[in-house]
């Protein structure tokens, strides 16, 4: 079953003099029990999408769907059974952490008793501060605090618009972790981030940029579907090693990542001999290359290229 | 001035809130154009030191230079001499890219006639020209990063400050952006820099890992991945973060 369609969904913001295209034309679908990662850096459309999906924004055309419900004309059906977590935190600062809740709880028809189970992990690490005011916490807990008025409720669809960006590392791989326990109690996850490495977290993905899916797969889907042969190099002089694998005909690109550069060649044909040729044409010290598997940042940069 | 080629000299700096110490008794040196990483979990102090090492904050206690300057005693010459960034806080949006580098220029003190000059080699450098009269809000975010940064120094300061300067942006630019990093520091611009990507910190000459107020390790990426026997800076920075005992 589908907890999220989407078919051709266009969306412009005009004003006197300008237009922007924030989606071009955006389709994709959602299993239940999914997490769907939308994938892409800033000004991408993550937010305009996700602001459609939880019916707070209408689509200029296009068509889309949660839990069989259509945006526009069953839009109260869809803001009962959804949690929604938008990327600017917007729970009432002056109220404490509890008030929060109970207030989230309340305007649902439920309590927080009833779904108590569902939030307990989560809840138990902010408990210590239930008195403080939203506005008093830190960042972490901000967003502990978000994630459980967007669950109090219990919805069969969370939508999580960039709930990692500005957090530390540690933090991050906390968050994830909690979000793959919600995905064992059957919640539909849509979760929107500007970091390409939390797409293999999830179990499907849409890398999209400038209002523009770019690819709709697994993360190993994505990575099978680049073809070019790509190596890892480096060398003590990474600078002018750049430089020099740049110039040569047969690379198509080369980026560096972290200690090494990545370089995609534009056919399958002497990758090796070519870098062995650069090697020898310049004055390298611990020059190292091998060929390696794609991650989802080299099969984004080269999507983006297309 | 810079003495001895260093640009940042800490001892034993510390920040204390009442009871509550949010920097513990650091020490490091930053040498001339080097990239100097500066990482720790959110809370861990980063923003307090960083604080203090601008100018903007007086230490509890503890000695620090910043390009040759006392942190207590000549702050307002190390807000002159050196560069800031952030990814909050950069350009005026409903300024054009020419008004915001004139704005900037002239804030540090740059005659005219070296705006002129500075107007002109860095439109040239981030081939905008013809873009001169375009408002900072129409240009695309990594574009605006890109001129957030070359406007940071644009005075030539002796370090520049650079808070995850590249947070949200696409892979390709983020890596544009780090070319403009190296050309700064081959220049001899020391750069300070803080960053959620920890492939960046990759690219680091060396790397500070602040863990509850202190720092915990100080090494380039290499040698730390091999202290920690760990096969990325990921990897290094998730052994010591987790040894975090207070939360933020």
């Amino acid at each position: 079953m589908q907890s999220i369609v989407v078919e051709n969904i266009i969306k412009t913001y005009r004003t006197k003099k300008t237009a922007v295209d924030a989606l071009k034309g955006i389709s994709f679908s959602v299993d239940k029990g999914e997490i769907f990662g939308i994938i892409g850096p800033d000004g991408a459309g993550k937010t305009s999408l996700f602001r459609i999906l939880t019916t707070l924004l209408l689509a200029d055309s296009g068509k889309a769907f949660v839990d069989g419900f259509d945006v526009v004309k069953d839009y109260t059906a869809i803001r009962n059974r959804v949690g929604y977590m938008p990327g600017k935190f917007s729970l009432y600062q002056d109220l404490s952490v509890q008030e929060n809740l109970s207030f989230f709880a309340t305007i649902f028809n439920t309590t927080i008793e009833k779904n108590y189970d569902l939030i307990k992990d989560i809840y138990i690490q902010i408990e210590p501060f239930k008195d403080r005011r939203a506005g008093q916490l830190s960042g972490g807990m901000k967003q502990k605090l978000a994630l459980c008025c967007a669950l109090i409720h219990k919805p069969s669809v969370l939508f999580l618009d960039e709930p990692t960006t500005g957090v530390d590392a540690v933090s991050r791989k906390e968050f994830w972790e909690m979000l793959h326990r919600l995905k064992l109690q059957g919640i539909t996850i849509l979760v929107s981030t500007p970091y390409m490495d939390e797409a293999g977290l999830c179990d499907k993905v849409a890398l999209i940029q400038k209002g523009k899916i770019l690819s709709v797969n697994s993360p190993e889907g994505i990575a099978a579907d680049f073809t070019k042969p790509l190596w890892a190099v480096r060398a003590v002089e990474m600078f002018p090693l750049m430089k020099a694998i740049k110039q040569d005909p047969m690379v198509e690109s080369c980026y560096p990542f972290g200690q090494f550069h990545h370089v995609v060649f534009k056919s399958a044909e002497n990758a090796k001999e070519k870098l062995e040729q650069i090697q020898k044409n310049g004055k390298y010290t611990q020059f190292e290359a091998h060929a390696i598997k794609p991650n989802i940042e080299d099969c984004f940069m080269a999507l983006m290229q297309e | 001035m810079v003495q001895n080629n260093k640009v940042i000299t800490a001892k034993e700096l510390t920040k204390k809130f009442g009871a509550f110490t949010a920097v513990d008794k650091i020490s490091f040196e930053v040498e001339k154009g080097e990239i100097f990483g500066f990482l720790g979990a959110n809370g861990a102090g980063k923003t307090t030191a960083m604080r203090m090492l601008c100018g903007l904050s007086l230490p509890s206690s503890g000695e620090a230079t910043v390009a040759g300057y006392d942190v207590y005693k000549e702050n307002e010459l190390i807000k002159k001499n050196i560069g800031y960034m952030s990814q909050k806080f950069s350009l005026y949006e409903d300024l054009t890219i020419k008004e915001n580098i004139r704005f900037y220029a002239g804030i540090y003190g740059l005659s005219d006639e070296k705006i002129k000059e500075k107007t002109e080699l860095l439109v040239k450098e981030l081939h905008l020209e013809g873009e001169e009269k375009t408002l900072v809000r129409a240009l695309p975010l990594g574009w605006k990063q890109k001129l957030a940064f070359s406007i940071a120094i644009v005075h030539d300061p002796a370090i520049v400050f650079l808070d995850e300067p590249t947070g949200g942006v696409d892979p390709i630019t983020r890596r544009e952006f780090w070319t403009l990093i190296y050309e700064a520091a081959e220049r001899g611009i020391t750069i300070f820099v803080t960053t959620h990507y920890m492939d960046e910190a990759e690219y680091c000459n060396r790397v500070s890992i602040m863990v509850d107020g202190r720092i915990d390790a100080l090494d380039s990426p290499a040698n730390l991945m091999k202290t920690y026997s760990a096969g990325s800076m990921d990897e290094v920075f998730l052994q010591l973060a987790r040894k975090a005992s207070r939360s933020e």
